[in-house]
């Protein structure tokens, strides 16, 4: 794939100019806030800061954070901070607890908001004269829109189909020569799953599908490869990265070194924090990650805590551009539990345990206090009868599982095997966790 | 020449013993011999049965992690070095034994040993080249 780069003069900008300009719009957001916004009029005030009193980006921190409810307790329009008839868009999350988030924008920041999202298309193999399905459903979701005006801005070809309707989706994809998808990791892959059922009929080589522009919701690198795979001919995903609070998906994209998600930086400041204390973690470190919006008008957004953890890399990419680059999401700072001071995240079991043969997908963490310190137990199904022949394999597959957990999370912890269904099954959201460590 | 067994992987909590083992009972299944080898946390029930195929359906259905394996019977004289002599003949031939378990039958001059090894077919060989009965498994499950 050629390595093309959208916006140079942004994406390649040396890092020293890069955070000059980062401060200048800083002060300017500051600024505009104090003088336009209600909601963070006040919140500046009571902290004390004005935008002369920003000297360098560090000086955000005097700043309080924003947070979800800051938006639900707004709702809909109590953030705004310019009058409701110069916004030109608005979208709203779920809303899946309580109140949906609002967010609106005004013209500028939908051309923002494009610029942005342009850049990681380009970087995910999408240009001029590209064909791009977009199946991610449109409507309040910021997903489609998103990448839809995105596309349109390099110029490619935008096929809306929107999610569902799974024949149709493939029949275009043939017709048209679809080069590029813009899905979930998932849909792709089931997309790619009935492709392969019909292939009686209509070849994989029907196809012309090449790039996979996935987003919304995380992938691992092994189901990355498994979707791969499943489309075959050289079909290369990559995963992009944002939030309807931060505009939509835009914020952040891979390149085709897919070596981290490199960040819009001329319109995101990024940190990394603890989200226990709340403190700004040094540069490289593993936190939560907290974002400001710096070019956001219509709805600005200081501080925001996005609850996903992440680290960043400042250091330049092979594909030439000098943005900093996050990690794929490593988990929600609202699954983090602390192990003998060691952050820890059932994800990180979860992929400690790909791959294993022999074992259910299903686990448990169960956590006690012995004494002054805490241990960890991983309770894992065994589903394999063949590894009771010899009690050695089973002694060598919890040796394996074991190894494989603890070179992840860096503390030692305890393997148990368990018969199979015996640990409770949720149809929601999997309970992962079981903390013992305050009975007695 | 092998006789089935079964193994089944049991946590180490009390009352799964007397869960599993009701569980073959209640599909009348007559156990013959029985062992278990186990550490803090799990171990392996082996269980020589009647009708071996019927009780690993029985087990597999009450969601039990079973399989069935082939192992060796023996018949040994029941005295004084009868087992001794048994073993020796199977370590001049180099064969590693897995685990093994004994009983004695209801006839007052016999013992069987239940055998898995690492080479089958060597280790018959040399049990029956010193005379060895090496049990079927239709007699087997019929004692």
């Amino acid at each position: 794939m050629e390595n093309r780069i959208f916006n140079r003069d942004m994406e390649c900008m040396p890092r020293k100019e890069l955070e000059a300009l980062q401060l200048e719009r800083l002060k300017s957001l500051v600024d505009y806030c104090e003088k336009n916004s209600k909601f963070y009029a006040e919140r500046l005030k009571k902290a004390g800061v004005t935008a002369d009193k920003i000297k360098c980006l560090s000086d955000i921190e005097y700043i309080p954070y924003t947070t979800k409810d800051d938006l639900r307790d707004t709702y809909p329009f109590g953030m705004l901070s310019v009058p409701k008839e110069k916004i030109v868009r608005v979208h709203a999350s779920s809303g899946t607890t309580g109140n949906p988030t609002v967010v609106a924008y005004t013209r500028e920041d939908l051309e923002n908001w494009s610029e942005q999202v342009a850049r990681l298309a380009m970087a995910a193999g999408a240009h001029e004269g590209t064909t791009v399905q977009i199946c991610f459903g449109y409507g309040m979701f910021t997903g489609a829109l998103g990448l839809h005006y995105g596309l349109e801005k390099i110029g490619a070809v935008v096929v809306p189909t929107s999610s569902g309707n799974t024949e149709k989706q493939l029949k275009f994809m043939r017709d048209f020569q679809t080069d590029a998808i813009v899905a979930t990791p998932s849909y792709c892959m089931y997309l790619a799953e009935a492709a392969r059922s019909m292939q009686d009929k209509y070849p994989m080589s029907s196809y012309n599908l090449k790039y996979g522009i996935l987003g919304s919701e995380g992938s691992t690198p092994e189901m990355r490869t498994e979707i791969e795979n499943h489309w075959g001919n050289g079909f290369f995903c990559t995963d992009n990265y944002g939030m309807s609070e931060l505009n939509g998906p835009g914020m952040s994209g891979e390149c085709m070194y897919r070596d981290g998600l490199h960040i819009n930086e001329d319109h995101f400041y990024c940190e990394v924090i603890d989200s226990v204390s709340g403190r700004t973690l040094d540069k490289g470190s593993t936190g939560e990650l907290v974002v400001t919006n710096l070019t956001k008008r219509g709805l600005p957004m200081i501080r925001y805590r996005t609850k996903d953890i992440t680290n960043i890399n400042y250091d330049a990419c092979k594909c030439g551009r000098t943005t900093a680059r996050m990690h794929k999401i490593i988990g929600r700072s609202d699954d983090m539990i602390k192990v003998r001071g060691v952050n820890v995240f059932p994800s990180q079991v979860e992929s400690a345990l790909i791959g294993i043969n022999g074992i259910s997908p299903n686990y448990l963490i169960v956590l006690r206090r012995e004494g002054y310190s805490d241990s960890m137990e991983v309770r894992v199904e065994l589903v394999d009868g063949s590894l009771l022949d010899r009690y050695g394999e089973l002694v060598a597959l919890q040796k394996r599982i074991h190894d494989n957990i603890k070179n992840i999370l860096g503390i030692e912890i305890k393997v148990n095997l368990v018969e199979p269904n015996s640990i409770e099954r949720f149809t929601g959201k999997a309970k992962r966790v079981l903390d013992l460590r305050n009975e007695k | 020449m092998y006789i089935k067994q079964l193994s089944v992987f049991v946590e180490n909590k009390s009352g799964r013993l007397a869960e599993i083992t009701s569980t073959i009972a209640k599909a009348g299944i007559d156990i013959r011999a029985l062992s278990i080898a186990d550490t803090t946390d799990f171990g392996i029930l082996r269980l020589v049965v009647d009708k071996p195929f019927e009780a690993e359906k029985a087990l597999k259905e009450a969601g039990l992690t079973v399989s069935l394996t082939d192992v060796i019977a023996v018949g040994i004289p029941d005295r004084p070095g009868g087992f001794a002599e048994t073993m020796c003949k199977i370590a001049d031939k180099d064969v590693g034994v897995e685990y093994m378990y004994a009983f004695i039958s209801r006839d007052h001059d016999r013992a069987y040993l239940i055998m898995r090894v690492a080479d089958n077919e060597k280790a018959i060989a040399a049990l029956v080249a010193h005379g060895c009965e090496i049990l079927s498994g239709d007699s087997v499950y019929k004692l």
